[in-house]
């Protein structure tokens, strides 16, 4: 377990108060100037001998993104855009950083605005976090006051303004491209990618896109060095992390703790347990709605890293666990995150505008017993058909929880649904969607 | 998707006030020059808080004028975003959550209370006329579920027998604090803290 000292985020609770005073005497802001005086080598480097990957839920290394930025400054103008976005089911650790830690976000913002080349950097909050929003205003006002930003930001020599842009309810727009979009006053719908954001990103300039979670933790590492961060946890999986646990246990909380942690303790020693007893335990979500779930078995044993996450085939995404017990109805709860789906996607491709709402109606039927038996592989099969085929990320994360509800629990839904089907095939192979192209007579 | 209703009743005229006009004109400077379309959402966000919280189509031309920019386009941005209401709401306006965490703690519980004591459907104003309610997707504070969202405010660990106490004090224009309806100050752990102990009661 991490010890008390090792934790980046000392005012998670708000034991202290955000304000600049008190964010002082908690460290941040301690010798900014030094650490931007060392350079942008040192300061890439550095977040690479960390291992830090990026905590929106992809864990890319930190340091190698920094990297892709133009090394000088062409014509165009380099941004750095902050993801505050936070709208994955079960995650809620943004909205805690943004409200009692927004100075290790903004000296954070300073340090990697200077390393990536960039003088402005916006932060997209989505609309719900109205009341986070103002915190973090006022500490950035606080911050300006100060001198830690403008003209000449924390005497570092660096010019730096930070705008905050509100979203208003869009799931999709935490998508990295997407929210460029949205910030440059459009639809957020994704953009294809290459050409990536780090050199055709915001208003077709060099934009670097990271998570609060992510740029927070880096004047801490930069402060005791990389080598620290990276002696916590295990290789390619090191540091530490918040994790969000919510659902049926008896004290659901954010608690940060290093990497690998066993799922297990998380949710027997943080959260006080699952409601009913470890053995009441259906099931958990690992990492936000997006994440297959993992059944009890896998949950005695799990670490909580993106790795072994991985080789479990699921993911650790954003670290929102989801825990599940016996006294739920699991189909219901995989058909209400197929509903959230369903309601987020934004409608540019095909596959997942359709397939969304197919899945949905599809489990929802389950969920009643009102399906056949045959549907569960055309279930599976629709999935198949939405992953993989989208523009954006969103396919795969509307598909993956469908997929491990059927991976784990396809016995319970074929308990339940007991219907023959309605046209008794002739052949016996699994049910495609479009099988009627495959059989002659039809074609 | 989600689809949104435009409502038949429009004003003929929309302006921002002048305080408004300020807001919005500080707003286009966060912004490259030439790229003051960034701001539209912002502008929208103004335009629903001045008339009563919801976008009339007077309100996205007028917005378009402000901006430069073409109408369809910022008639594509309200209908996109699922925070810009495009009909009346009420006064108080509930978004209750209802995303697989908040319904594993009981959120379907508070959309019945809803259903009893505001109005029978969504987004249907109540009998007084001041309040609605919507079930909305996940607000992004699952560890306090089950929660809503009053106006801007965040109404946390909720139970039915609380939501009614809310519902019945705002009937009474009271606004009741806002927060944790269990004493949590924040997501810690309820009695059982294991982290950072040194710093409790700092």
């Amino acid at each position: 377990m991490l010890e008390d000292k090792d934790r980046i985020f000392q005012n998670l609770y708000n034991d202290f108060g955000a304000d600049l005073t008190s964010a002082k005497q908690r460290g941040d802001w301690k010798d900014t100037k030094e650490i931007c005086g060392k350079g942008r080598e040192w300061i890439i480097n550095e977040i690479k001998v960390s291992e830090l990957r990026g905590r929106g839920g992809a864990g890319f290394p930190t340091g190698l993104k920094w990297s892709f930025a133009p090394k000088e400054v062409g014509s165009r103008p380099h941004y750095l855009v902050i993801n505050a976005d936070e709208s994955e089911p079960g995650t809620c650790k943004d909205r805690d950083i943004l409200r009692f830690e927004p100075h290790k976000l903004i000296e954070g913002c300073l340090i990697a605005s200077y390393a990536v080349n960039a003088h402005k950097c916006y932060i997209y909050i989505r609309g719900e976090y109205f009341n986070e929003g103002q915190k973090l205003q006022t500490a950035i006002d606080e911050a300006y006051k100060d001198g830690l930003l403008g003209k000449n930001s924390a005497g570092t020599n660096w010019e730096l303004d930070i705008y905050i842009h509100y979203g208003a309810g869009a799931y999709i727009c935490g998508e990295e491209t997407a929210l460029l979009e949205s910030i440059e006053g459009k639809k957020g719908q994704p953009r294809l990618k290459p050409p990536f954001p780090a050199l055709i990103g915001l208003y077709g300039c060099p934009t670097i896109i990271n998570n609060v979670e992510t740029i927070s933790v880096v004047p801490t590492i930069l402060r005791r060095g990389g080598k620290w961060f990276s002696s916590l946890g295990r290789p390619k999986n090191t540091g530490s992390k918040i994790y969000c646990i919510s659902g049926n246990v008896n004290n659901p909380c954010n608690v940060e703790e290093e990497m690998g942690i066993p799922l297990k303790e998380l949710i027997e020693k943080h959260a006080g347990g699952v409601i009913g007893g470890w053995d009441n335990l259906k099931a958990v979500i690992p990492g936000g709605s997006s994440m297959p779930l993992l059944p009890k078995e896998t949950c005695e044993t799990i670490k909580m890293d993106f790795d072994a996450c991985v080789e479990n085939k699921t993911g650790l995404g954003t670290a929102g666990i989801v825990v599940i017990n016996k006294d739920q109805d699991i189909i219901k709860c995989m058909a209400r995150i197929a509903r959230f789906y369903k309601h987020e996607s934004c409608g540019q491709c095909t596959p997942c505008r359709e397939g969304s709402g197919w899945m949905w109606r599809m489990l929802e039927r389950m969920a009643k017993g009102e399906a056949t038996r045959d549907e569960v592989d055309m279930l599976l099969d629709v999935t198949k058909q939405i992953e993989g085929h989208t523009i954006c990320a969103f396919g795969e994360g509307s598909s993956w929880p469908v997929q491990g509800l059927i991976r784990n629990f396809k016995d319970e839904i074929i308990e339940r649904n007991k219907f023959d089907p309605i046209v008794k095939k002739q052949k016996d192979i699994p049910y495609l969607v479009d099988q009627h192209l495959l059989e002659k007579e039809n074609a | 998707m989600a689809v949104k209703k435009i409502s038949k009743v429009q004003p003929e005229k929309f302006e921002f006030n002048k305080k408004n006009k300020e807001t919005a004109d500080s707003i286009i400077k966060n912004y490259p020059s030439g790229k003051q379309q960034s701001a539209v959402m912002a502008l929208l966000y103004l335009a629903q808080k001045q008339n009563d919280n919801w976008i009339p189509l007077s309100a996205m031309k007028y917005i378009a004028k402000y901006l430069d920019m073409p109408y369809i386009k910022v008639y594509e941005v309200a209908t996109f975003y699922s925070m810009y209401n495009l009909t009346p709401v009420g006064k108080y306006f509930f978004q209750v959550c209802t995303t697989t965490p908040c319904m594993l703690r009981g959120a379907y519980n508070l959309v019945d209370v809803c259903k009893r004591k505001i109005s029978d459907e969504e987004n249907c104003l109540s009998e007084d006329g001041k309040t609605s309610w919507l079930e909305v997707e996940c607000l992004g504070a699952c560890v306090n579920a089950p929660m809503l969202q009053l106006n801007d405010d965040y109404y946390e660990d909720l139970d039915p027998v609380k939501l009614e106490q809310i519902i019945d004090k705002i009937s009474n224009d009271e606004v009741p604090q806002p927060g944790s309806y269990r004493g949590r100050l924040s997501s810690e752990p309820e009695n059982t803290r294991k982290t950072l102990i040194g710093n409790k009661n700092a």
